[in-house]
């Protein structure tokens, strides 16, 4: 680790504070409708289906909006994706996907999750990418946005069933942080050199000859989306890694710039909405505290380098470089693998599973807490809130009340939704990796023997299940039982956990805002971002550490012992 | 109960039972094997889960050692696992045998009382004779010296002195009378002497005592809603553990064998929350029952959880936060007249003055002047207090000495009341108290300034409420001035003057509005309706029926202060919930240190730098662990009885302190107990 590295860290992180401080204010501006300037654009889309924006919808009719459109969604994806043969924009006349693909690809960038079962470049049209993938991009992201601000209002508001609108919510995050913000950032993007272009791919004759071709197409603006909405589904196949996604390091920190700036924002747009800008620096103390805790796990891992290679007298100044964005450095590539998991962005640039073991532990593990440090765009938020409930509930019983969130008094109700959210993780991730791990159509996926080939798979359920979409790599995804598996993974992690914690606003807000007294928890102090923190480890973490010593852990031992497999 | 010692908690303290009573630790244990039930030990998930693991151990143990394969490691972990369900039902089964004996005692006072039925209520001398569990709502029944009442009623004609020990402990019998609120009448107490006509208004089955026998027995305990929210969170838990070791069974088998069932089933139960599980109920009934040792009767648990929460506490001015009677609290003297001068008067003007008043005139002149009354002199006459001259006083051979209402006495003496003492006077009136004149043939003197004087040690207790987030309300029926000058003295948040019942209920619904808990004490019918609305509503057992009916608890010392301390019980009980809960979660991870290296250490000898503990083997590991577990719950028994201790300081300050002994202490104290297990084992060559 060097100096320099951390400034580069810590530079960054500064700009995502400085920045999410007046973003948090400006959404928070946007979700009560204060912002209008571009009224007429919103008034045409309501009124083209028939919607009236201040019609307050209960729980049950809110999450069914948001299960509907999304359902559309998937349906549209999926037979563009298979059909996309016969259809306009596909210079390299690419054929529809495989049923399995398909489902797969339709659900991962439905669920904001962007796993890529395919090879964007060798598989996808233009029209799939722009109309398909990029669409969703922005629905997806939106969908998680305006979850996030029903469920802030539910703490805001006392006695009501009203938890806002959600074709509203949708429209206007959508027309005034999501798009403004894209266009910013992909302008910047195209102005250090990604290319925005529909010409076909360009062919070129290397030095020694060889004739090449070279994937083009209108990358810039889809890459701002994906990593503004947390989405992280590359143009490119390697993702961040490919020199077109990721030109300069400039354009790399604006990459981990954009996959936080929103999530972190959004805890700010918590406190505004509930009144107290306090409670939600709280929790953005919190996300802080582990994206720089995992920035520096995995920093330090990789710079220490391979015991292996260290032992044969190679130089050790550099660390661990394979799979490494060499022209950057560490440190970014620490950073960016910190935001990215622990965003839920899914977004690489680097190869995890080239990492150290601890270095690769790193984000499977930011990705078993949950996805919300800070999350994805609005899931993170809405996650960070289930766990600050649960947080109260033990701890608050020690203040000697009825434990209390924002006056909002946490009983059975919501202890109960709250674990169902929490269960479908390891449910999920454990379950699916169990039977992965026996079964032979799935084995037959993974290359690597021993504990690393636990990783792989147990990587790839975590990333599916939390929404990530980023690949420890080695396992290969493409066939009907990782494409089934993973699909439903990726549903189930976002829909059912969505669902409870939609309840869950319904139920607080129908209780009363109890005022706070000196005998009330305090929730804005440091006392419980530390609870907090610690309840995320034991509540989020604690279930994964058999599975973890069996993988990651394992093979750091037996690679300190010089046994490999 | 209007002489109430000084309000210091120690001259409250709960007569607690040793833990270690033998004949009722030995009952417990009995109990604790009935209990083991399945059926019934559903209720409690994570206990369940325990059991049910148990019993596959067991078998696969049994079924191990039929085939000749190695026994004495699993029958280790099969003995501790159930040993963990019988600690976890013994816990429960203590809790509840301290309220037993209480029960059976009530039991033999409701005995089969008789009961004379009468049948019109202008003859008493034509009843016929009834069993009590015979009588009807409505009937009347004549109780005369000597007899048992027969059940809960209202007294409808006559006064008598009733024992009510039965019910109170309090031997000193008590006037019970009809009208006014003393006419309420408690099944299985004694009348003592004279005679009552009662009309009855409890069913048989339904009486204070038959309500009291069942809430100590806890044969109704119902989970109150804290329980049930804290029981889902442990069942979650218990869920989340069981797929993270199911999984094991595939995860360990991707390089090399699968643990065995009993080494799963000892990670399992050591990981799901036993601890707190185990110990739940009791905490549940150890609170309801300091509740009853405190001699007051809750009818839910409900009832007690709400009192921790409580936010504003309505509290009575007389009898609560005053004595109740005006006492002598400064002399006036008028100019030109010193001040022993007219405390000398003010002594012989009030030496035939019998009144609370009169006295505590004698008493504030002893100890403030010194005057020491002296004993009637011959030939003196008492001058009684009438209605027409609201004056009193003493007639002597050297001049006729008078008290009373100012204006009363300048207008039997013909005089006028000098300016600067008409101040004084207007003074004392404004601030709530009360100005005596006193006169001499025919000269004022001074005033004498009574006071209702507030309780010594209020004040502070009004200050710790406070710093528990409780705001304090003085009900009062005096004027505002007056409320106000008692209110900044006892340093209460806010008052109700003029206080009636209807502006009491809607004191009590707006604080409900603004999302607040009210509690209140009271006893007379007017009270009921302010008692059924707020949240904690602590009646006194001297009260009327209705008052009684309609409050969620009962005080059987009928002393109005206590509520302070049942919200500190209400507290204290959630406050053990939680330290339990975060105690027992906090052990998982020096659980997994000791249990996870042993397992995988067949596959990745490697994993063994991770045995921070230096157990000395896996089997020994593991087994510490089990036993560890098991014993935990038996260790913290006494505690989870007794209550974690409560301090009124702020939220803030209580969650720290108690994160930092149950949260801290909860991951440092199983490395150090599995170590010395695991020392033990490796000792006595068990392991």
């Amino acid at each position: 680790m060097t100096l320099i590295g951390w400034a580069q860290i810590a530079l960054v992180l500064a700009c995502v504070v400085a920045a999410a401080i007046p973003l948090g204010r400006y959404m928070a501006a946007v979700a009560a409708g204060h912002v209008t300037f571009l009224a007429p654009v919103e008034r045409a889309f309501y009124a083209a289906a028939g919607i009236d924006p201040r019609q307050g919808q209960g729980w049950r009719g809110y999450t069914l909006a948001m299960l509907a459109t999304n359902a559309a969604g998937f349906l549209l994806l999926y037979a563009l994706l298979r059909g996309q043969g016969g259809l306009p924009l596909n210079p390299q006349g690419f054929d529809g996907l495989t049923p399995w693909l398909a489902f797969n690809t339709a659900v991962s960038f439905v669920t904001n999750t962007n796993w890529q079962a395919y090879g964007g470049e060798a598989a996808l049209s233009y029209l799939s990418q722009m109309a398909g993938l990029t669409v969703q991009n922005f629905l997806s992201a939106a969908t998680g946005m305006a979850l996030a601000l029903a469920v802030s209002r539910a703490f805001a508001r006392g006695g009501v069933k009203d938890l806002g609108n959600f074709w509203a919510d949708l429209v206007r995050v959508t027309l005034y942080v999501l798009i403004p913000l894209s266009l910013l950032v992909g302008l910047a993007f195209v102005a250090m050199g990604m290319p925005q272009t529909l010409a076909p791919y360009a062919e070129a004759t290397t030095l020694e000859g060889v004739r090449q071709v070279v994937p083009l197409g209108p990358a810039a603006f889809q890459i701002a989306i994906k990593h503004l909405g947390t989405n992280g589904g590359g143009f490119f196949n390697v993702n961040a890694a490919h020199p077109f996604e990721g030109p300069t390091a400039l354009a790399t920190a604006l990459q981990i710039w954009s996959q936080q700036v929103i999530p972190f924002g959004l805890a700010l747009t918590f406190g505004a909405i509930v009144g107290d800008i306090r409670q939600g620096r709280a929790l953005l103390l919190v996300m802080l505290a582990y994206v720089l805790a995992g920035t520096w796990a995995v920093y330090a891992s990789e710079t220490g380098g391979n015991p292996l290679h260290l032992a044969l007298g190679i130089d050790a100044v550099q660390g661990n470089m394979e799979g490494k964005e060499l022209r950057f450095g560490q440190a970014l590539v620490a950073l960016f693998t910190a935001t990215t998991t622990g965003a839920s962005c899914g977004a690489v640039n680097a190869m995890f599973d080239s990492f150290t073991p601890l270095g690769g532990l790193v984000p499977l593990f930011l990705i078993q807490l949950g996805e919300v440090l800070p999350g994805g765009v609005g899931s993170g938020l809405y996650g960070m809130l289930v766990f600050a409930l649960l947080a109260v509930f033990v701890a608050g019983l020690m203040v000697g009340r009825t434990p209390e969130y924002l006056g909002k008094k946490v009983q059975a109700r919501e202890v109960k939704l709250a674990m169902l959210a929490v269960l479908v993780l390891p449910a999920v991730i454990l379950g699916f990796t169990a039977v992965a791990l026996v079964l032979p159509a799935a084995v037959a996926s993974i290359p690597a023997a021993g504990p690393h080939g636990l990783s792989e798979m147990l990587y790839a359920y975590s990333s599916a299940a939390g929404n990530n979409g980023s690949a420890f790599g080695g396992v290969t995804a493409d066939t009907p039982w990782m494409n089934v598996t993973l699909g439903i993974a990726m549903m189930l992690g976002r829909f059912a956990y969505a669902v409870p914690v939609m309840a869950i606003a319904g139920s607080l807000a129908a209780k009363p805002r109890a005022v706070g007294s000196a005998g009330s928890f305090p929730t804005h102090g440091p006392l419980f971002a530390g609870l907090l923190a610690g309840v995320i480890l034991i509540l989020g973490g604690l279930q994964f550490m058999p599975a973890l010593a069996l993988g990651p852990l394992a093979e750091h031992v037996s690679l300190l012992a010089g046994k490999t497999f | 109960m209007d002489t109430m010692m000084p309000m210091g908690k120690a001259a409250r303290r709960v007569r607690g039972v040793a833990f270690t009573d033998r004949a009722l630790l030995g009952r417990a244990a009995l109990n604790a094997l009935l209990k083991l039930n399945p059926a019934k030990l559903v209720r409690n998930p994570v206990i369940f889960v325990t059991e049910v693991v148990a019993i596959l151990v067991t078998l696969l143990t049994g079924l191990g050692a039929a085939r000749g394969q190695g026994f004495a490691f699993q029958a280790g972990i099969a003995a501790w696992l159930w040993l963990t369900v019988v600690f976890a039902t013994f816990a429960e089964a203590v809790a509840e045998g301290r309220g037993r004996a209480q029960a059976e005692s009530l039991r033999r006072a409701r005995g089969d009382a008789r009961a004379k039925l009468l049948l019109r209520l202008d003859d008493r001398t034509l009843w016929q004779p009834r069993g009590a569990t015979e009588l009807k709502v409505g009937d009347l029944v004549l109780v005369e010296a000597g007899d048992i009442i027969p059940s809960d009623g209202e007294i409808v004609e006559g006064i008598a002195s009733v024992n009510e020990a039965a019910v109170t402990g309090e031997s000193a019998p008590v006037i019970r009378e009809s009208g006014g609120d003393r006419s309420a009448v408690t099944g299985g107490t004694l009348v003592v002497s004279d005679w009552l006509v009662v009309r009855i208004t409890a069913a048989p089955g339904s009486t204070f005592l038959d309500r009291m026998i069942t809430l100590i027995e806890g044969a109704a305990r119902q989970k109150t809603p804290n329980e049930v929210a804290l029981d889902i969170l442990l069942a979650g838990m218990t869920i989340i553990f069981l797929i993270a070791v199911a999984s094991l069974v595939g995860l360990a088998s991707w390089n090399g064998r699968p643990p065995s069932v009993p080494v799963l089933a000892a990670l399992l139960v050591t990981l799901i929350p036993t601890t707190i599980g185990g110990l739940l109920s009791a905490i549940g009934i150890a609170g309801m029952d300091r509740l009853v040792r405190f001699n007051v009767l809750a009818t839910s648990g409900r009832a007690v959880e709400a009192a921790g929460d409580v936010d504003v506490l309505l509290l009575d001015k007389t009898g609560t936060i005053t004595f109740g009677n005006r006492q002598a609290a400064g002399f006036v003297p008028a100019p030109g007249i010193a001040e022993r001068e007219l405390a000398e008067a003010a002594v012989l003007a009030s030496l035939g003055d019998e009144t609370p008043e009169g006295r505590s005139i004698l008493t504030f002149a002893r100890e403030r002047h010194g005057v020491v009354a002296p004993a009637l002199p011959a030939g003196a006459k008492v001058v009684p207090f009438t209605a027409q001259t609201r004056l009193s006083g003493l007639d002597l051979m050297d001049g006729q000495y008078r008290k009373g209402a100012v204006d009363s006495l300048a207008r039997s003496l013909g005089i006028a009341i000098p300016p600067a003492l008409a101040e004084a006077v207007e003074r004392i009136a404004r601030q709530g108290g009360t100005p005596l004149a006193v006169g001499r043939d025919g000269v004022v003197l001074g005033a004498i300034e009574l006071k209702d004087i507030v309780k010594p040690g209020i004040r502070e207790r009004f200050a710790e409420l406070r710093r528990m987030g409780i705001r304090t309300v003085m009900v009062t029926g005096d004027n505002r001035l007056t409320a106000a000058a008692i209110a900044a003295e006892a340093g209460v948040d806010d008052f109700l003057a003029e206080a009636t019942p209807e502006q009491k209920l809607g004191y009590i619904r707006k604080a409900q509005g603004e999302g607040r808990l009210v509690a209140m004490a009271g006893d007379g019918t007017n009270d009921a309706p302010a008692l059924a609305q707020a949240d904690v509503g602590l009646a006194m057992q001297t009260g009327t029926q209705a008052a009684r009916e309609a409050g969620n608890m009962v005080d059987l010392d009928s002393d109005p202060t206590k509520l302070i301390e049942v919200v500190e019980i209400g507290k204290q009980l959630l406050i053990t919930r939680g330290a339990l809960t975060t105690f027992s979660i906090a052990n998982d991870v020096a659980k997994y240190f000791a249990i996870l290296p042993a397992i995988f250490v067949v596959s990745y000898p490697e994993l063994g730098v991770f045995n921070v503990m230096r157990l000395a083997s896996p089997e020994s590991a593991i087994l510490s662990a089990v036993i560890f577990n098991a014993l935990i719950i038996v260790a913290l028994v006494p505690l989870a009885l007794r209550g974690v201790a409560y301090a009124p300081v702020g939220a803030a300050a209580l969650l720290r302190r108690n994160l930092l002994i149950y949260g801290l202490g909860g991951i440092v104290v199983p490395f150090v107990g599995i170590k010395l297990i695991d020392l033990l084992l490796t000792l006595f060559g068990m392991a």
